[in-house]
């Protein structure tokens, strides 16, 4: 892959969970001002590429390049300084902190930039009146924003959302999403990972579809048909009129995401209907 | 009025419980520890103080000056190398290693020491006493340490609330992977919590050994009333810690009041009635500071 131009990239990063390869020579380029979309079935792998990018796992093999410097090997505050900020899968806020608290803990080593706990004030309007509360009080919605605040008050250059839309009703998923192109028009690059596949392509300006740790597919949303992605999605023994597809009057991604969901037994929440 | 003197006894005593078990709390609530070497580390102090006296020819009631920074020192070196040690293993191996770490230093103790009871004088401090009432003399002594217990609390609870260091502590026990993510050294926020809770526990050791005589091993008996006290007043939450001190106190000494030989039982039996009836304690709201 050619890495010109890239403000993220990711070489053939290898990453393994104990004995379980979770991650087999991923490669990815996010270049400035991108909204570079990861998709994938349950336990694809996206969250584990994510967490490794941010220095929470560590890689076996391959490089982690933020602006042509190697943080591979750099502990997760030093890339935080370099400008990577993770939102993670399922929010994890700091449920005894209080909005506020969340919001200053995030700040422990900013960057200089456009954010600040006013700017994120403003970018969520209801936040400000109710600093004061406990983050464990706050809806699935809310917390998500705050998480986005927390991330957001570091000033990162490339910001990293694990699966927004997790839990929550279409309508808050929308709003968040609606979220982006600010983000994206105030500097920050933007790599998220969605199982929501009709969401990522909505939202991403690539797709890069992971399947058991590897990159089954990569191109622009308006490129890729329903079938191609979802192939990747599930691997070819799916394609045509596989047995265990029960997507089977269904097509495209907004099955895939229906069979997704319907295969790790949640409910179609924040998905389309049924 | 024996009875009334019990009470106002118990609360003294749990000023005394509460300044030993904030650092079991805190170690416990931040990073997951249980200290089994908590109570010997309190008597440590209680040593060193011992030494320290004949050398320094300070008054004793200054080895406080003296042996609470080594002890915050001594605890933020102790986490940055054994015990982080242990916790990058896992929590049985930090049981373990805290287990090891309490019979090292009562053999060490006794080595150095002997087995005699040593006690600190400060001499005549101790028995001056304030009679509320003819039937109720409080020491001064013990008046002051409740005092320094209540203050050291309050001044942990304002570090906590109101610095940048303090929601980073409570962040790093929330959630400690978030807390990376959020550019927290987490190795570093647990030095610092290391560091208070052995402060806080030196003071407690000396207090104790100006209270009572003491040897290598009175660490363990005291561990137990530190434990009992944390329960009792809920993990995580610094005033249920005082409390829970407080109701040990009383407890001691109304049992002591009915029989001599039921001061000690009588404080497990509360202990056991709060951990049936509730089980995280009277303040046990994980979340509470
Ligand atoms: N901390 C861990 N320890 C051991 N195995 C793990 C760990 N985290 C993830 N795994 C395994 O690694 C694989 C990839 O997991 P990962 O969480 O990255 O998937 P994912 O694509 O994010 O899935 P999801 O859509 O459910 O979030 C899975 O098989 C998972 O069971
Ligand atoms: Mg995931």
């Amino acid at each position: 892959m050619s890495a010109a131009g890239a403000l993220l990239e990711v070489d053939r990063l290898t990453v393994h969970h104990g004995q379980l390869r979770a991650l087999t020579e991923v490669s990815l380029a996010v270049r400035p001002g991108e909204v570079h979309g990861i998709i994938g079935a349950n336990g694809a792998g996206k969250s584990t590429l994510l967490r490794t990018i941010a220095g929470l796992h560590k890689a076996t093999s391959g490089r982690v390049v933020l602006d042509g410097a190697d943080v591979t090997h750099a502990p997760p505050e030093r890339r935080l300084e370099a400008g990577i900020a993770l939102v993670p899968e399922g929010r994890r806020l700091f449920p005894s902190l209080t909005v506020e608290e969340n919001l200053l803990v995030g700040r422990h080593r900013a960057r200089s930039g456009p954010f600040d706990l006013a700017a994120v004030y403003s970018l969520f309007g209801w936040m400000a009146g109710r600093r004061r509360q406990r983050a464990a009080q706050l809806s699935g919605g809310e917390q998500q924003a705050v998480a986005i605040g927390r991330a957001l008050v570091a000033n990162p250059r490339v910001l990293l959302l694990d699966e927004l839309s997790l839990g929550l009703a279409p309508i808050v998923v929308q709003r968040i999403y609606e979220l982006l192109p600010k983000l994206l028009a105030s500097g920050v690059t933007i790599l998220l990972v969605e199982q929501d596949v009709s969401q990522a392509m909505r939202a991403a300006s690539r797709i890069q579809c992971l399947l058991e740790g590897r990159t089954t597919l990569e191109g622009r949303p308006g490129e890729l048909s329903r079938e191609q992605v979802e192939r990747a999605y599930f691997g070819s023994e799916v394609s045509g009129s596989g047995a265990d597809a029960p997507a089977g009057g269904l097509t495209g991604p907004a099955a895939a995401v229906g069979a997704a969901r319907a295969a790790r037994g949640e409910p179609g929440e924040g998905g389309p209907p049924r | 009025m024996t009875w009334l003197n019990a009470i106002v006894q118990g609360i003294l005593t749990g000023g005394f419980y509460a300044l030993f078990a904030v650092g079991l709390s805190i170690l416990f609530g931040v990073m997951g520890v249980i200290n089994l070497a908590h109570g010997d580390l309190a008597v440590i102090a209680a040593y060193v103080a011992l030494a320290m006296i004949p050398v320094t020819h300070l008054p004793a009631v200054l080895a406080f000056v003296v042996v609470v920074p080594m002890f915050a020192v001594g605890g933020y070196i102790l986490q940055r190398t054994l015990l982080q040690a242990s916790l990058d293993r896992d929590p049985f191996t930090t049981l373990l290693v805290t287990f090891g770490l309490s019979v090292v230093i009562e053999n060490v103790l006794l080595e150095v020491f002997t087995s005699n009871t040593q006690s600190l004088n400060i001499g005549s401090l101790l028995f001056d006493t304030l009679n509320l009432t003819p039937q109720i003399p409080v020491s001064y002594f013990s008046l002051v340490m409740l005092a320094v217990a209540v203050g050291v609390l309050g001044a942990l609870q304002l570090f906590l609330s109101r610095t940048g260091t303090g929601r980073m502590i409570r962040a790093v026990a929330d959630d400690r992977e978030a807390a990376q993510l959020v550019g927290a050294n987490y190795r570093h926020i647990f030095g610092i919590a290391a560091a208070i809770a052995l402060a806080t526990v030196s003071i407690a050791g000396i207090a104790y050994g100006i209270l009572s005589g003491f040897t290598p091993t009175a660490g363990t008996a005291n561990l137990l009333f530190a434990f009992e006290a944390v329960v009792i007043g809920g993990i995580g939450s610094l005033w249920g810690t005082l409390v829970g001190g407080i109701v040990l106190g009383i407890a001691q000494e109304i049992g002591a009041q009915i029989n001599p030989a039921y001061q000690v039982l009588a404080g497990h039996l509360v202990f056991l009635a709060v951990l049936a009836l509730r089980p995280r304690g009277l303040f046990g709201l994980r979340a509470a500071t």
